[in-house]
């Protein structure tokens, strides 16, 4: 049985803006993954807790409303508190700005997908991450 | 007293031993990482299994099964917040289909259970059909094995109702609510059969929609004789799942149709059954697998579609050889 | 006469065709609109058979007002030039806003923070790192009265994006006024206030579908009667293209949604003539250039014919569909962002060529955040080009009589009709949404886009094609203060602190009161917010009655 890798697409915050998110979360399913759709207005705590309990290689986060810096903080916090922070990849797609970027980088997120990416590129990339960890 | 079978063999794998040993205490991500070894059948899962099993037997398992958009999932949402206000945990488990076409899936229930999925003693997964070799029968089944043996009371499993999925996982659970909704062309004649067969307990939800009284009726006209032949009553009930209305009987109802079971030793006759299949269903998935696995070795399996491509053979002698060979080589050892 | 031209006009037709297909040379295998609507090579008098100028056209003016709302157009009054601002702290907002009239913007355009447009102040814990960051964050009277200060209300006509809270906002904006000492009858201005697009698109909703409708009608009837000159409802497209729909889609669920209000006003029991004339549109302007000025002049004509045959509107007014456009942000890249400038002036000409009422243009940087003040300058700037420079706004309704032009309008009419056909037998717009019509038709048209994009069948410049080698992109972006939150709570504690409970409390009441037995919420609303009841607080007490909407999540 090949392992499929889990995915877990998140849209934190008030920001209903699910465009790209539902994207991806296609492409993903069309690349052979499984994915879990959170849905809108997630805490930390909930995306947390499902991506636990759902034990998925992946956290991808969408977030354009400009509280990126509060809320990748807090989630990868929750992860540690868990101890499961070498065992997920969080990566996040939307509207970060350049220096941001650097300091969400030191924090631990491995990637952070801009406007115009493409999805094969983000596919790519979740498979590099979950190829990884094994 | 304890026998050989009884005492916890230590798994060969260290890393597997103190996973076993945080589940029992009841650590989450424990349980999450032993349902990913169970699904995805890794090495040693069955050896797994094995220990956990002695453990089964406490839960009891609810299968939800409906067309898309019948209200599920809020359903499931609505009647595990009862159930945890009454000090009961749940596992739910969710199940989507599996794309044929590209291996992936989209797992989009636990959306709709948003309510209970931060509760301390609701344990919510999403599971793809897979298509994996035993069907989707077996791998449901093993995962709740997984969430029994964890301690949950309630093993919830929530699918989407049309055929053999449906079927699958009436295989294995206690009690089968079927969902339906008014005016989505619900009625009776509309359903495959065969959910008519399964069903213990059956749901109209959005009973506020235009049509609902119309499809109880029919319902009930068509359980007349179920009801007199197996002497339970097969019960109607009128849900509205998103405003709470009806759960509470739908529980009650669960409740006196696990009594029914025990009292008329339906529930012996069904978990024999049950465990029957389940034997039969790992025997086939073995021997199968370990059939196959044999010729692919011997390199038979290929000469054998390419005697058939030539024209030289039918599949059935083709079949039939194989299989005495497998059986020969056996008996040599 | 004219039947021997037609023959001839045939032939050479016929043979231009055959001379152009024999040559076998074209740069694309099919010609398409951005939107997928196929493109014949050239459109001729043959294209616009039996076309009948008085009824598919008509005159600017008059009815089925194809050719434009006004009899004079931009010859008598430009459209407003109408930049939506809003960010920080009201005294951010308030100074941005007076920048603006300064440098000959017409409106006032409010975009509001992420908790405010859902309705929680600004020290709950959904608010957290987003007081501020998308608008400005308004928690109650005292914000809005920093917000307008120095700028007279009976000068100036003000937009606001909001809609789940609208009714809330546009009591702040009367009790605003009240203290300024304009009578809410000479308050001009618009509110968003479409929840209806906001389930299929936005999602920014609280309660579920009936209470929010209740609501648009209840402030449909309260300015009826007290402030005439309020435009109720921006029925709005532009979202719903944002999500990735295609202009049809756009054209066809803004309109079916416009008729749902239509419906809702009169089963509420109002005249359609008292609440219609005050219904206004809101178009997104995509870079398809075409197909946007056919989808404006195909929208004006389906709106005018429904009102007066089908809703039987008496007052012209009540058929006119006046429009705010805004140029497509989901069009902007990030990549060579100078190019966005481009972008947005052909967008706003394809706008103004499509006889816009007002209109918004996009900030060249806004794909990476919040607008600089000179890319807002060079946004502003490129409207008053088009107005000033180019001439077009010399002549009502240039293209009328292109044979394109013409015909891809009935093909947009023709394709909007088919879906209001098909949303008539899901049961109406509410009934759409339950069971996810919408959005599964948005979510499809924005992956067939997206593919088409990756596929590289459609180019974007300097994102698929013309990529500039390792580029950095080195705009000065707009920050944010953190410390913004910080002292937005502080200031909440102080008026907590300051005001009278009792009012407040007792205003929060009377409002549940009147919401369970179902009257008019506005004066309700009114004066909880003179008693500086906060956002989040009227919010939560219509929560308690009305409870909270879920959305069922659809591909």
């Amino acid at each position: 049985m090949d392992k499929k890798i889990r995915v877990l697409i998140a849209k934190p915050g008030l920001d209903g803006h699910d465009r790209g998110a539902k994207i991806v979360a296609s492409a993903l399913r069309d690349a052979g993954m499984e994915v879990i759709y959170t849905g809108l207005r997630q805490t930390p705590e909930m995306i947390v807790s499902a991506a636990v309990q759902e034990d998925v290689d992946v956290i991808g986060i969408s977030i354009l409303s400009g509280a990126h810096m509060t809320i990748f903080s807090r989630v990868l916090a929750l992860l540690k508190e868990q101890g499961a922070e070498q065992e997920v990849v969080v990566c996040g797609g939307g509207i970060i700005p350049t220096e941001d970027r650097t300091k969400l980088e030191d924090m631990g997120i491995k990637g952070l997908f801009g406007p115009g990416t493409t999805t094969g590129e983000i596919v790519e990339f979740i498979r590099g991450a979950a190829a990884e960890k094994d | 007293m304890a026998s050989n079978t009884d005492r916890a063999r230590p798994l060969p794998d260290p890393a597997a031993e103190e996973l076993i040993e945080r589940f029992g205490r009841g650590n989450l991500r424990a349980l999450a990482r032993v349902i990913t070894l169970v699904e995805n059948e890794a090495p040693g899962y069955r050896r797994l299994l094995a220990r956990l099993y002695r453990k089964t037997g406490r839960a009891k398992k609810i299968g939800i099964t409906g067309a898309t958009g019948a209200g599920k999932s809020t359903l499931v949402d609505e009647l595990t917040k009862r159930l945890v206000s009454k000090g009961r945990s749940v596992g739910i488990v969710a199940v989507d289909p599996t794309s044929p076409f590209t291996g992936g899936a989209l797992l989009g229930d636990r959306v709709r259970m948003q309510d209970v999925g931060l509760l301390k003693d609701v344990y919510i997964r999403s599971m793809a059909s897979r298509g994996s070799l035993g069907g989707l029968a077996q791998a449901t089944r093993e995962v709740s094995i997984v969430l029994d043996a964890f301690g949950k009371d309630f093993v919830l499993i929530e699918s989407v109702g049309v055929g053999q999925v449906a079927l699958d996982i009436a295989e294995i659970v206690d009690t089968t609510v079927v969902v339906l909704v008014p005016e989505s062309g619900d009625s009776v004649q509309a359903m495959k059969a065969g959910l008519m067969e399964i069903a213990d307990i059956f749901v109209i939800n959005k009973a506020d929609l235009v049509g609902a009284d119309r499809l109880e009726m029919e319902l009930e006209g068509h359980l007349e004789l179920q009801r007199q032949r197996d002497g339970w009553e097969y019960p109607v009930i009128k849900t509205q799942a998103r405003s709470g209305q009806g759960i509470d009987e739908l529980l009650e109802q669960i409740g006196r149709q696990e009594e029914y079971l025990a009292r008329t030793g339906y529930l012996e006759k069904k978990r024999m059954d049950l465990v029957r299949a389940e034997v039969l269903q790992l025997l086939s998935e073995t021997v199968t697998r370990k059939v196959q696995q044999r010729l692919e070795e011997r390199g038979d399996l290929d000469a054998a579609v390419a005697d058939i491509l030539k024209g030289r053979q039918n599949p059935y002698q083709v079949v039939d050889q194989l299989l005495e060979h497998v059986e020969g080589a056996e008996s040599n050892g | 006469m004219a039947d021997s031209s037609d023959r001839d006009i045939r032939k050479a037709d016929q043979e231009y065709r055959r001379e152009v297909a024999a040559k076998q040379s074209q740069r694309k295998t099919t010609f398409d609109t951005i939107s997928g609507e196929p493109l014949d090579i050239l459109y001729t008098p043959l294209h616009l058979k039996d076309f009948d100028y008085l009824a598919r056209l008509g005159f600017p003016g008059q009815y089925p007002y194809t050719r434009g709302v006004r009899d004079n157009m931009y010859r008598g009054r430009l459209w407003t030039m109408r930049q939506f601002a809003g960010f920080g702290t009201a005294a951010d907002t308030n100074r941005r806003f007076k920048y603006l009239l300064e440098h000959g913007q017409t409106g006032l355009s409010t975009a509001f923070d992420m908790p405010t447009l859902m309705g929680y102040d600004s020290d709950h814990e959904f608010a957290q790192g987003e007081v501020g960051r998308c608008g400005v964050a308004i928690d109650s009277l005292e914000d809005m009265e920093i917000l307008f200060d120095g700028i007279p209300l009976d000068q100036v006509s003000t937009s606001m994006t909001i809609n789940a809270p609208a009714a809330i906002l546009l009591a702040l904006y009367i009790a605003v006024g009240e203290k300024q000492g304009v009578p809410p009858e000479k308050l001009r201005g618009t509110l968003q206030n479409d929840i209806l697009k906001e389930y299929i698109a936005q999602k920014e909703w609280i309660f579920p579908p009936k209470p929010h409708m209740k609501l648009i009608t209840d402030i449909m009837e309260y300015c009826a009667e007290h402030v005439p000159k309020w435009n109720t409802i921006s029925i709005s497209g532009y979202h719903i293209r944002e999500a990735g729909s295609t202009a049809v889609q756009e054209l066809a669920f803004t309109l079916a949604d416009g008729f749902a209000y239509v419906e809702a006003g009169i089963e509420a029991g109002m005249d359609v003539d008292t609440f219609a004339p005050r219904l206004s549109f809101f178009f997104n302007a995509h870079m398809d250039f075409f197909e946007e000025i056919a989808k404006y002049r195909a929208a004006r004509r389906i709106w005018s014919q429904a009102m007066r045959e089908k809703y039987k509107a008496k007052n012209p007014l009540s058929w006119l569909m006046r429009f705010h456009t805004q140029t497509a942000g989901c069009s902007l890249t990030a990549q060579q962002p100078e190019n966005n400038i481009m972008r947005t002036a052909f967008e706003a000409l394809g706008a103004v060529l499509g006889g816009t009422q007002s209109l918004h243009t996009n900030s060249f940087d806004e794909a990476l955040c919040l607008p600089t003040e000179r890319a807002v300058q060079v946004a502003l700037r490129t409207q008053q080009v088009i107005a000033h420079e180019t001439g077009v706004a010399n002549v009502i309704d240039p293209l009328g009589g292109s044979y394109f032009v013409e015909a891809l309008t009935d093909r947009m009419q023709q394709g909007a009709e088919d879906y209001f056909d098909r949303i008539e037998q899901i049961g109406g717009v509410i009934a759409g949404i339950e069971k996810g019509f919408f959005q599964r038709e948005i979510a499809a048209a924005s992956s067939a886009y997206q593919k088409s994009v990756e596929q590289e069948q459609r180019y974007v410049v300097g994102v698929n094609r013309y990529q500039k080698e390792g580029e950095k992109v080195e705009i000065e972006l707009l920050k944010i203060d953190p410390a913004i939150e910080k002292a937005q709570h502080e200031r909440l504690r102080a008026l907590r602190a300051r005001r009278h409970d009792r009012a407040v409390t007792g205003a929060l009441k009377g409002l549940q009161q009147t919401a369970r037995k179902n009257d008019n919420l506005m004066p309700g609303i009114l004066e909880a917010v003179r008693a500086y009841a906060t956002l989040g607080e009227i919010c939560d007490a219509l929560r308690e009655v009305y409870g909270e909407y879920r959305e069922p999540p659809i591909f």
